[in-house]
C-alpha cells in the first residue's frame, strides 16, 4: 500500500509528508508514504495528495509540465477510482480554470471557477489567514468523520473555488461570504485550509482520509 | 468567524532559544525543539522562530531546528532573521517553513519582496516593520534591531510592502519592546487600516490586556509575545482565555495534560 504525494515544485511538502507519516503510524498501518515528481509511480499509487501553496497558474504549470503526470492522475484517480485529497492549491486545481494572473484551465473533475475572495464587509484582509470554523452540510463525509461542530482549521488564501454543482460542496467557511472550504466527488476530496497545519483537527481529517474507502 | 490569531516567538542563537525559560517540565529548557512543542500542545494559533545568530556560518543550525520542529509540530510556523536571498526562503521553507519574515533585505531592496512573493506566493512572505518615533514625531522604519534609521515612513513603508506583493506586516514598535508597556496603539491602527493585508503586532506586550488591545484597539489580526511566555508570566491558554472573556474573537483549544 502506498500514499504518493505528488511533488510538482510547490508547496510544503515535507509537512504534508510528516502529518500523514504521523497518521500512518498511529494507525500501525504498513501504508507507505512518499514524496514523487515520477508518473509512473502516481499512476499505481493507492492513496494521492496533491498539496500546493502559490499561485493557481504556477501551480498548474508546474503539475502539467510533469512528464505524463496529469495522464497518470486520470489513470489512478478517475480510471481506477483510488482515493485523492487536493489541498489548498492542490485542491482549486480540481476546477475547471484559475482566474488568478488571466485564465488558467485546471484539472476539471469538479465543476467550477477559482476567483478572487472579495468579501463583503471591507474591513476583512485578504488573504483569508489564520484559523476559522467549518460550517458542515446535513450529510456527513467519511473524511470529516469525527470532528467537533464548527471545527477550527487554519486557513491561507486569497482565492477560493466557486463550484457549479452545489453538492460538490462538503464544507463551507464563513468569511464575510460563504466560501467553498472542502469539496469532494466520489473518490475525490479538496480542503481549501491545511490539514498538516490544523493541529488535531487536521491530523484527525488525514487520519479519516488514510482509512477512506470511498 | 476569523479568529485572532495569538503568536508566541522565540529567539534561537545557534539552534538555542536565548531568553531564559523556565518550565519545569522540559528536559531541555533552552531546545527550541522542545518549547515548540509545549506551544503547539497549548494551542498556539502559530509560532515564530527568530534567528538572531550573527554569523552565516551557524546559520544552518536554524534550518535543523525548522525541520525537527515541523516533524512534530502541526501548526503554521515563521522564520525571520538573516534573510537575504531567495536561496535563504527557499531553504527555510523546505526545511519545513510556511513563512519567512524579511527585514533588512526589504528595505536595501523592496524589489526582493515583489521577486519572493511572485515566487513563492504572497502568503508566505512576511514583512517585519521595525518603527521608531523620530525627533520629528513621525514613525520611522529602522533596521538592524532599531539601530540604523532609514528615513522611510513607517506607514507609508507598509502600503508599499503590500503593494509589492506582501501578505502580512510584522509590526514592532522600538519605543515599545521590552518596555511591558503594551504595543503602541496609534501606530497599530494607523497600519492596520491603510492596509488590506494581515498586521501582526508585536512589542511591549506586559499584561494580557495589552494583547486585547493590540486586536481592538489596534485593529491587529494577531499578537506575537515572547516575554510574558518565556517566562511563564501567563500560559498561551490563559492569555486565550482571557482574551475571548475580554471579547477577542478566539480559538479555544482543549489543553491535553498528560
Amino acid at each position: 500500500m502506498s500514499i504518493a504525494i505528488v511533488d510538482y515544485g510547490s508547496g510544503n511538502l515535507r509537512s504534508v509528508e510528516k502529518a500523514l507519516q504521523r497518521v500512518v503510524d498511529e494507525a500501525n498501518s504498513v501504508e507507505k508514504v512518499f514524496i514523487t515528481r515520477d508518473a509512473a509511480l502516481v499512476a499505481k499509487a493507492d492513496r494521492i495528495v496533491l498539496p500546493g501553496v502559490g499561485a493557481f497558474a504556477d501551480c498548474q504549470s508546474g503539475l502539467f509540465s510533469l512528464d505524463g503526470m496529469v495522464d497518470a492522475l486520470r489513470e489512478a484517480v478517475q480510471m481506477r477510482g483510488q482515493p485523492f485529497l487536493g489541498i489548498c492549491v492542490g485542491m482549486q486545481l480540481l476546477a475547471n480554470r484559475g482566474l488568478e494572473y488571466g485564465s488558467t484551465p485546471g484539472l476539471s473533475w469538479i465543476s467550477g471557477d477559482v476567483v478572487r475572495i472579495t468579501p463583503a464587509d471591507k474591513s476583512l484582509k485578504v488573504p483569508h489567514m489564520g484559523w476559522n470554523q467549518l460550517v458542515f452540510k446535513e450529510n456527513s463525509h467519511p473524511v470529516l468523520e469525527g470532528l467537533p461542530e464548527s471545527a477550527h482549521v487554519y486557513f491561507v488564501h486569497s482565492f477560493a473555488l466557486r463550484c457549479h454543482i452545489s453538492s460538490d460542496v462538503i464544507a463551507s467557511v464563513n468569511y464575510g461570504n460563504n466560501i467553498t472550504a472542502v469539496v469532494g466527488r466520489d473518490n475525490v476530496i479538496g480542503t481549501q485550509f491545511h490539514p498538516e497545519k490544523s493541529q488535531m483537527n487536521g491530523i484527525k481529517i488525514l487520519s479519516n482520509f488514510i482509512k477512506w474507502t470511498p | 468567524m476569523l479568529k485572532a490569531r495569538v503568536i508566541p516567538c522565540l529567539d534561537v542563537d545557534r539552534g538555542r532559544i536565548v531568553k531564559g525559560v523556565n518550565f519545569i517540565d522540559l528536559v531541555d529548557a533552552g531546545d527550541p525543539v522542545e518549547q515548540a512543542k509545549i506551544y503547539d500542545e497549548a494551542g498556539a494559533d502559530e509560532l515564530c522562530f527568530l534567528d538572531i545568530t550573527a554569523t552565516h556560518e551557524n546559520r544552518d543550525t536554524i534550518y535543523e531546528v525548522v525541520r525537527q520542529t515541523a516533524e512534530q509540530c502541526f501548526m503554521p510556523l515563521t522564520v525571520g532573521g538573516g534573510v537575504r536571498t531567495i536561496e535563504d526562503i527557499r531553504k527555510l521553507l523546505l526545511a519545513g517553513a510556511d513563512k519567512v519574515s524579511i527585514n533588512t533585505t526589504a528595505v536595501h531592496d523592496p524589489e526582493f519582496v515583489r521577486i519572493a512573493a511572485n515566487k513563492f506566493g504572497s502568503q508566505c512572505i512576511v514583512v517585519a516593520v521595525d518603527a521608531k518615533s523620530n525627533s520629528l514625531g513621525g514613525q520611522e522604519v529602522f533596521t538592524h534591531g532599531g539601530r540604523k534609521p532609514t528615513g522611510i515612513n513607517a506607514i507609508e513603508w507598509a502600503e508599499r510592502m503590500a503593494e509589492y506583493g506582501a501578505g502580512e506586516i510584522l509590526l514592532t514598535s522600538m519605543d515599545r519592546d521590552g518596555t511591558k508597556k503594551g504595543f503602541n496603539i496609534p501606530l497599530t491602527r494607523s497600519i492596520a487600516d491603510s492596509i488590506n493585508i494581515p498586521v501582526i503586532a508585536s512589542g511591549g506586550v506586559g499584561t494580557l490586556d495589552h494583547m486585547v488591545e493590540g486586536i481592538i484597539e489596534g485593529h491587529a489580526a494577531a499578537v506575537l509575545a515572547a516575554s510574558i511566555f518565556h517566562f511563564g508570566i501567563y500560559s498561551i491558554g490563559e492569555a486565550k482565555a482571557y482574551m475571548a472573556e475580554s471579547g477577542v474573537p478566539i480559538r479555544l483549544t482543549r489543553v491535553v495534560k498528560e
